[in-house]
C-alpha cells in the first residue's frame, strides 16, 4: 500500500483535489451502480420507465406543436422534430432535478465519509445518462417507421450530447451546492423543470422563433439564453440532416451560457463543499 | 518507528451559533429580507445575533505507529468533532493535522448501505464508500461474509435483514479495512454480546498487525482492554493525555464535581444540627491515603470527622452510597460501635466505615454523610453529595469478572461462594 501523507489545515481541501477527485473514481462508478440497481426496484415495469416517460411527453408535445401548428420542416414527421428534442429534454430534466437533491438525498454520506463531494452530484448524471441512451430506442423505431435517414452530420451528435452533460452538470452542480444551505431550491427546482418545457423548443422548432418577425430582437436574445436551445437545435441539426439549420449567433448564446453554469456551478460548489458536513 | 503517524498541532473547530433560529439551513427569503433591510436602513448591525461555539479548543498530540488510543469524555466533550476532523469529514478552523497514512473511519456502522439492496450489493456498495477498491473487496468478500454469519440471505436486500445481521454485516466490511489508521466512533454499542466479543478480537487483531486504531467510547472496560493510550477531553480540550489507566483515572475521578476528600473546617456554612457540626470526610485506603480511586478487589475506609459542640447527647452515623445513575447502592447506619450508646462529651470526633473489598462494582461513587439519632429518630444533618470517588477493576483476573473484559453489569460486584459436586 502507498503511503500518504495528508496535512489538514483551513482551506487545505484545495490540495490536489482533482488528483483526489480521480482517486475516488472508484466510488463514483459504485454510486452510479448503486443508483441504477436501485431506480427501478420494486415497480412493475422497472426499466421500461425510461422509455414511457419521455414518449408521454413526446405524445403530449407533439400534439400541442399540431394543435398550434407549429411549423415542421420539409420531408420531416412531426413526431420525429419533437422526438429529437424531447429525449435531450427528459434526459436534462431528470439530471438536473436528481442532481440537485443528490448532495441531501446522501447527506448521511457526507456527514460520515469523506470523499470530494463532486462525485455525488456527476454519478446522479451519470446515471440519467444510461437512461437517456436506451430512451434513444424511440428515435430509432422513429426513423425506421417513417424510413427518415439521418445523413453525415449524425456524427456530431456525440458533441452535443457532451453540452447536455455539461449543461446538466453545470446547473445540477450549483443547484446542489445551493440546496444545502437553502432549501428554497427544493420548491424551485421543479417549478424551473415546468417551465423550462414551454420555453425549449420542445412542441416547436427554434426557426419559429429566430425567423418570426413578431418576436422583437431582445426577446430573441432572452430565448437564446437558455441553454437547452443550445442543445435541442444541436440534436435536431445532427440528426435532421441539415432541415433544421442552426442559427449561430442564438447558438453561440446558449453555450457560452451552458459553460457558463458549468464555471459557475464548479467554482460555488467547491467554495462551499468543505461547509457541506457542517450544514446539511 | 521513525515519526507519528498522525500529529495534531493546535487543533480548533468553532461553528456560528445563531440565536433566533431553530432550523439548521437558512431560507433564502431571510437572507434577501436581510439584505434588503441593511440596505434601505444601512445600519451595518446584525439582525440575527450569532455566537461563536469552539467544538475543539487548541488540541495538541500525537500518536505514534501501532498505538491504540482511546478518546474519552462526557457529551459534548468534543470527541466526535475530532474524529470528523480526522476523517476529513470537516474542516478545521485553526491549526494542522498530519496524517501519514490512509485512514478509515467507522462513524456509523452501515453508513450508505441501501436498503433495497442485497447483502452482496451492499458489501461491495459499502466497501467502496469506506475507501476499499473492488479487487479489495473481492479478495476480502468471503471472508467478510462469514465473519457476519449472513451466508444464507447474501441475495437478500437488507431492508429485510434483522437489525442485528444488519450491523453485523455492516461492521464485518469495516473490519475488513486494511488502512493504517483506522478511526472509530461508537460501534461497539451493538450487536449482542457474543459479536460483540467477536468484534472486540477482531479489533485486538488489527492492532496487533501495527495499526493505528483511535477509538471513542463511553464504555471504560472496552478502552480499557484495547487501548494503551488515551486522552481524555473536556469542554473541547484536552485535559489530560497518557497511559490508559491513568486517563481513566483522571475521568472516574472528576465523576460530580466533588472530591474523594472534602473539608468543612472554619467553614461557616458546614452541615450542621443539635450541635454536631461536621469537619471532614474522605475516602481512604488501609494506609490511610486518601485517593480518588480505588480497585474493587480492595476495601474502602470513609472516615467522618466531625465536632460536638454540647455534653451529653446520644447519635450514630450513616453513610449513603449512590452510583453515577443516581441509583442507591446501599445505606449503612452505625449499629456496632460501642460509641452509639454512649453520652458523648464535646470534642472532636473521627469516625470510619470500611466498605468490605469485593462490594462495589466499577463506576463513579457518590457518598452521602449524616448523623442521626435512633429514639426519636431525628436526622442531625444530612450532606447528600459530601464526596465521590471510582472504582475500577484493573482485569487482573483475582475479582468477580475472572478473565471475562467484557460488559459485567451489577450494582454490586461480590466474589462469592461457589460449590460444585459431582451428584451422580
Amino acid at each position: 500500500m502507498n503511503k500518504q501523507r495528508v496535512v489538514l489545515e483551513p482551506g487545505s481541501a484545495d490540495q490536489h483535489y482533482w488528483r483526489d477527485l480521480w482517486n475516488y473514481r472508484g466510488l463514483f462508478w459504485f454510486l452510479a451502480w448503486r443508483d441504477i440497481l436501485v431506480r427501478y426496484k420494486q415497480t412493475v415495469i422497472g426499466i421500461a420507465w425510461s422509455v414511457l416517460r419521455p414518449l408521454l411527453t413526446l405524445g403530449a408535445m407533439a400534439l400541442i406543436g399540431w394543435l398550434f401548428s407549429s411549423s415542421v420542416p420539409e420531408g420531416v414527421p412531426r413526431l420525429l422534430l419533437v422526438a429529437t428534442a424531447t429525449l435531450p429534454w427528459t434526459f436534462f430534466s431528470t439530471a438536473f432535478s436528481e442532481a440537485s437533491g443528490s448532495l441531501i438525498a446522501n447527506s448521511n454520506l457526507l456527514t460520515k465519509v469523506y470523499f470530494p463531494r463532486m462525485i455525488v452530484p456527476a454519478s446522479t448524471v451519470i446515471v440519467c445518462l444510461i437512461d437517456f441512451v436506451i430512451s434513444f430506442a424511440i428515435l430509432i423505431v422513429l426513423m425506421v417507421v417513417y424510413r427518415f435517414m439521418p445523413d453525415v452530420r449524425i456524427v456530431f451528435l456525440p458533441l452535443f450530447l457532451l453540452l447536455a452533460l455539461i449543461t446538466s452538470l453545470g446547473t445540477g452542480l450549483l443547484i446542489a451546492a445551493l440546496n444545502v444551505k437553502y432549501r428554497d431550491f427544493r420548491y424551485v427546482v421543479p417549478f424551473m423543470v415546468q417551465f423550462g418545457l414551454y420555453i425549449s423548443p420542445i412542441a416547436f422548432s427554434s426557426a419559429d422563433i429566430y425567423a418570426n418577425p413578431r418576436v422583437p430582437e431582445a426577446l430573441k436574445v432572452v430565448y437564446a439564453m437558455n441553454p437547452m436551445v443550445g442543445v435541442i437545435d444541436g440534436f435536431r441539426w445532427s440528426l435532421l440532416g441539415g432541415t433544421t439549420p442552426l442559427n449561430i449567433p442564438g447558438f453561440t448564446v446558449s453555450v457560452g451560457i451552458s459553460l457558463l453554469l458549468l464555471f459557475a456551478g464548479i467554482r460555488y460548489f467547491r467554495r462551499t463543499e468543505r461547509s457541506f458536513a457542517d450544514v446539511i | 518507528m521513525e515519526g507519528p503517524i498522525i500529529t495534531v498541532e493546535g487543533l480548533s473547530k468553532s461553528y456560528t451559533l445563531r440565536h433566533e433560529k431553530a432550523e439548521r439551513y437558512t431560507a433564502l427569503r431571510d437572507v434577501l429580507a436581510n439584505k434588503a433591510r441593511s440596505f434601505f436602513t444601512r445600519s451595518s448591525k446584525p439582525t440575527i445575533t450569532t455566537e461563536e461555539f469552539f467544538a475543539l479548543r487548541d488540541v495538541s498530540f500525537s500518536v505514534g505507529v501501532g498505538d491504540r488510543v482511546g478518546i474519552i469524555g462526557r457529551n459534548g466533550a468534543g470527541k466526535s468533532t475530532l474524529l470528523k476532523v480526522l476523517s476529513r469529514i470537516t474542516e478545521p478552523t485553526k491549526g494542522r493535522v498530519t496524517l501519514n497514512g490512509r485512514v478509515a473511519s467507522l462513524l456509523e456502522v452501515g453508513t450508505g448501505f441501501h436498503p433495497e439492496l442485497s447483502g452482496r450489493e451492499n458489501i461491495f456498495l459499502n466497501g467502496a464508500i469506506l475507501g476499499m477498491g473492488r479487487a479489495e473487496i473481492n479478495a476480502k468478500f468471503d471472508e467478510i461474509v462469514s465473519f457476519a454469519e449472513v451466508e444464507r440471505f447474501l441475495d437478500t436486500p437488507v431492508k429485510r435483514y434483522s437489525s442485528g445481521m444488519y450491523v453485523r454485516l455492516a461492521f464485518a466490511v469495516a473490519a475488513h479495512l486494511e488502512p493504517e489508521i483506522l478511526v472509530i466512533d461508537e460501534v461497539l454499542a451493538v450487536g449482542d454480546s457474543a459479536f460483540q466479543k467477536k468484534c472486540l478480537g477482531k479489533m485486538e487483531d488489527v492492532a496487533g498487525q501495527g495499526r493505528t486504531i483511535l477509538f471513542v467510547s463511553h464504555n471504560m472496560e472496552t478502552v480499557l482492554r484495547l487501548c494503551n493510550k488515551c486522552i481524555l477531553l473536556e469542554n473541547g480540550s484536552v485535559r489530560e493525555s497518557g497511559p490508559t489507566d491513568q486517563v481513566i483515572r483522571a475521568y472516574l475521578g472528576t465523576g460530580s464535581g466533588t472530591n474523594a476528600q472534602r473539608s468543612w473546617i472554619d467553614r461557616p456554612n458546614a452541615p450542621n444540627g443539635h450541635g454536631v457540626r461536621l469537619r471532614q470526610v474522605k475516602a481512604h485506603d488501609q494506609q490511610g491515603r486518601v485517593l480518588h480511586t480505588f480497585e474493587v478487589t480492595g476495601p474502602i475506609g470513609i472516615t467522618m470527622e466531625y465536632e460536638v459542640l454540647t455534653d451529653g447527647d446520644v447519635f450514630t452515623h450513616s453513610f449513603n452510597f449512590f452510583n453515577e445513575d443516581g441509583v442507591n447502592i446501599f445505606d449503612t447506619h452505625d449499629v456496632v460501635s460501642p460509641q452509639r450508646n454512649e453520652p458523648r462529651r464535646k470534642g472532636i470526633y473521627s469516625t470510619t466505615m470500611w466498605i468490605p473489598a469485593n462490594l462495589l462494582a466499577e463506576g463513579a461513587v457518590v457518598v452521602g454523610v449524616a448523623v442521626v439519632k435512633h429514639e426519636p429518630f431525628t436526622i442531625y444533618f444530612h450532606e447528600r453529595d459530601a464526596i465521590s470517588f471510582a472504582v475500577i477493576d484493573p482485569m487482573r483476573g483475582d475479582s468477580a469478572r475472572g478473565n471475562y473484559t467484557l460488559g459485567f453489569p451489577g450494582l454490586v460486584r461480590p466474589l462469592c461462594q461457589w460449590e460444585t459436586r459431582l451428584v451422580v
